[in-house]
């Protein structure tokens, strides 16, 4: 007959530390701390020590001090005696414009190539399978090369514009692709425009609003109403309406030619463009892969028991297949967006003035402020990081399948 | 008889008809996979165009190529108004491309040398059936090998070192029985305290099979984007384990250091870490101490893809059933035991794409070296060639070979990935 006892309780020896699994926890931690305390410290002395070899301090003063240098892309007003902190925040806005923009475009291009590579067509099949592997495996720095290339050396110069018989001409008479840059017209807003905009943003709404009593339509009733003529319909007939009754307030800024350059319109720089591009380019081969993926890991008896219900291939794929694929597309998705962002310091390679031009490159070596200015720079994109990753796991949360 | 009332009734089969014309061969492949329907017939002709417009236009470039020429004018007199590329730049440069320009040429054996020797001892590792598990003592020693054909000295440094991690290896086996964390601690110790003694006792050895030595600074390149490329991605895989491990860890203090170094590496750009490596990083460590600029591009390129094999292997580890965590403890095995011998076996293996897309990232992110002022190919390429008198303006010919020389690495890693893939799919489908 055996007789349950309650273990002896051991008194705490010094050797438990080591060999009793609930104390070695708190060994090992403490080792961990106590090398990481010496680690920062042995880096923290050594930093001391070699900022009072070299008469340095850690002082963020220069942020406020005239920066003195000139940055060609000015979305804010800006001039050399700005101060160095000016110059951080439009290198800071001139990052989230090529970021913005190269995700529009990068999203256009892999969505497109993504669902091309599925097509029934071989051929073009093959040529996006040619896209995605030679865009994913060269790097995007020799992209950003390339493209800055065709637009420094092989475009022509604006003088080429010139004359009666000149050999390059305006695309469209109103774009002008020089080696100084693209210019493309600009909107002249006269009076009245601002009606014409916001009969614009309400046409939006009214489109959103249309769309959206059409699918409670067909959940309540079944009743299909078209969508897609009227919503083209509702977004451009009134907008087009009011910009005539109100006698075209709206006009272009035509770039033409005076003196030895372009004059009007917007200019927009070669650097800007082949950053933009390369990196849409590149990340859309990426993003191309995702969107394939996504649409592959919908599985096939899907589609057909949409077939079976008597849907049409258009509506499977609107109401079957990319509310499925999308759960699984966006999360890469957006984590493609997030190395586009970080790859747009690459700005340097062409002399494009994002953050890492100014505040990491002709500020950081004017002052000498390397370890204040890198960590500027590092704070920066880890906030974008962060907050990325932040809204990533809210839509995780909110899209995760909902099981019992 | 009944037969008698039919005029005619067939007694042999008849021959079988072939398929209509449009059902069968070429005819029917075109109408199936280009011309499906008329959108379809649409975009299979604008690719066509496409196509044939890219063909036409580069053809007369590569055929007409000029590879024999001193010089950029000098190619385009040869070629005499005609289209056509100036590939001499590559027979006259390809040196300075895969070397850099500093490297003396009577030396090139031996980093030509070692890269051959990379595909020896990474055989066994690849094609771990095909080859002979022998091998893996000379994939062992090839780090030795490779760093002392590369950079030269005499043979006892990288002697010594080998001994040093040969002690703490014995260390580790004999400490182990106790605890496997102290024994990896305790051999670590070891083998530092080894190679410290070792530099004392290697004065009498300074001649001995003596290469000549090439400072690090000297070397540019392809070569560059190789080696970092390699020593990178094999440094941080056993960094990244730890890492991972360490964030699954049920000890807090270790979990958030893992966790905070791998969200700070991952949320900042590599340019700034290499920025860091450029100038920043000398404040950091003791007055006077002075190593090279490639040894620090090393140091933080390794950082940057361990925090990323971290996350790739983070999810190997999740994906696994708790059961099987289970099933290591109630076989009594330890945490040490329970990792290597049922874990990570079959953690690392789903991590395997994720991992060989990592070291595709990080081997095309070696192009980003020539921003901080070293010369990789990129570096080599806008730097020394294209500045040159000779060669200025030969954009095509040097970016589609440093294109294809990526291209080829990459997509051939990519390849093997897939492949490997297909080999350690145990379950059935």
């Amino acid at each position: 007959m055996t007789t349950m006892t309650d273990p002896p309780k051991a008194s705490f020896q010094l050797s438990m530390l080591i060999y009793d699994t609930r104390y070695r926890s708190y060994t090992f931690q403490f080792i961990a701390l106590a090398l990481l305390i010496a680690l920062m410290a042995f880096l923290g002395i050594n930093l001391i020590k070699n900022l009072a070899e070299q008469g340095q301090d850690i002082s963020y003063s220069f942020l406020g001090e005239p920066a003195g240098y000139d940055i060609n892309q000015r979305p804010i007003e800006y001039d050399s005696q700005s101060s160095h902190m000016r110059a951080s925040v439009v290198g800071m806005i001139n990052t989230l414009i090529v970021a913005f923009l190269g995700c529009i475009t990068a999203t256009i291009f892999g969505v497109t190539a993504g669902i091309l590579r599925l097509s029934p067509n071989w051929l073009v099949r093959k040529l996006m399978a040619i896209y995605v592997e030679a865009f994913r495996n060269v790097p995007v720095l020799i992209w950003i090369l390339i493209i800055f290339t065709i637009m420094t050396a092989v475009l022509p110069a604006p003088n080429a514009f010139r004359g009666d018989n000149a050999t390059s001409s305006m695309f469209l008479n109103s774009v002008a692709f020089t080696n100084r840059g693209v210019y493309i017209p600009t909107p002249i807003w006269g009076p009245g425009s601002m009606v014409v905009v916001l009969t614009f943003l309400a046409s939006v709404f009214g489109v959103f609003y249309y769309r959206h009593y059409a699918t409670k339509l067909l959940y309540d009733t079944g009743k299909l109403l078209p969508t897609g003529w009227p919503s083209l319909a509702i977004l451009v007939v009134p907008t087009l309406l009011m910009f005539f009754i109100l006698g075209r307030p709206i006009a272009l800024d035509y770039p033409a030619l005076k003196g030895f350059n372009f004059q009007g319109g917007l200019h927009i720089r070669g650097s800007l463009i082949a950053l933009w591009f390369a990196l849409a380019i590149y990340t859309g081969a990426f993003i191309a892969e995702n969107v394939r993926a996504g649409i592959q890991a919908v599985s096939k008896g899907q589609t057909e028991a949409a077939a079976s219900l008597g849907l049409r291939p258009k509506r499977i794929m609107n109401l079957v297949i990319l509310p499925q694929a999308l759960r699984v597309i966006i999360p890469p998705l957006i984590s493609q967006y997030l190395n586009l962002t970080k790859n747009s310091s690459l700005a340097i390679a062409v002399g494009y003035m994002d953050l890492t031009g100014t505040l990491g490159g002709i500020t950081l070596n004017q002052t000498g402020r390397a370890i204040e200015a890198i960590l500027l720079l590092m704070l920066f994109y880890l906030t974008i990081s962060l907050a990325i990753s932040a809204v990533m796991n809210v839509y995780n949360n909110s899209m995760k399948l909902k099981e019992r | 008889m009944v037969q008698e009332h039919f005029a005619f009734v067939r007694s042999d089969m008849l021959p079988e008809a072939p398929p209509p014309a449009a059902e069968t061969g070429i005819v029917k492949w075109l109408r199936e996979n280009l011309f499906s329907s008329t959108a379809n017939g649409i975009l299979t002709v604008v690719s066509v165009l496409v196509v044939y417009q890219i063909v036409t236009s580069a053809a007369p470039w590569f055929f007409n190529g000029v590879w024999d020429s001193p010089s950029l004018t000098a190619c385009r007199e040869i070629l005499d108004g005609k289209t056509g590329g100036c590939f001499a730049v590559l027979s006259e440069r390809w040196n300075q491309l895969l070397f850099g320009f500093k490297y003396p040429s009577e030396l090139y054996w031996r980093p030509g040398l070692a890269f051959v020797l990379l595909f020896i001892a990474a055989a066994p590792l690849l094609f771990g059936n095909i080859f002979p598990r022998k091998m893996l003592i000379f994939t062992g020693l090839y780090p030795f090998i490779a760093f002392w054909l590369i950079w030269g000295g005499p043979v006892s440094t990288p002697v010594f070192a080998l001994l040093g991690v040969l002690f703490g290896a014995f260390v580790y086996t004999k400490m182990v029985k106790t605890s496997a964390g102290i024994a990896v601690v305790v051999s670590f110790v070891a083998a530092l305290v080894f190679w410290i003694v070792s530099g004392y006792l290697s004065g009498p050895f300074a001649n001995v099979m003596a290469l000549e030595a090439i400072p690090s600074r000297d070397m540019g390149g392809f070569m560059i984007n190789l080696m970092l490329g390699v020593i990178c991605v094999s440094l941080s895989i056993p960094l990244g384990i730890l890492l991972a491990l360490g964030r699954q860890s049920s000890m807090p203090i270790i979990k958030w250091i893992c966790v905070v170094f791998i969200e700070f590496i991952r949320g900042v750009p590599l340019i700034t870490l290499l920025f860091v490596a450029n100038v920043v990083l000398a404040y950091f460590l003791p007055p006077g101490t002075n190593f090279d600029l490639i040894l620090r591009v090393i140091i933080m390129i390794t950082m940057f893809s361990s925090a990323y094999i971290a996350e790739v292997i983070r999810g190997g580890l999740a994906a696994l059933p708790r059961g099987q965590y289970e099933a290591g403890d109630s076989l009594g095995l330890d945490y040490a035991q329970s990792m290597q011998l049922i874990i990570l076996p079959q953690a690392l293996k789903i991590s395997i794409p994720g991992i060989v897309n990592v070291a595709v990232g990080l081997f095309k992110d070696t192009t980003l070296v020539s921003v901080i002022s070293m010369f990789d190919i990129v570096g080599m390429i806008r730097g020394p060639i294209l500045s040159s008198a000779e060669w200025n303006g030969v954009y095509w010919e040097l970016f589609g070979f440093a294109v294809v020389l990526f291209f080829i690495t990459c997509y051939g890693i990519s390849q093997y990935s897939q492949w490997l893939e297909r080999q350690l799919q145990t379950e059935h489908r």
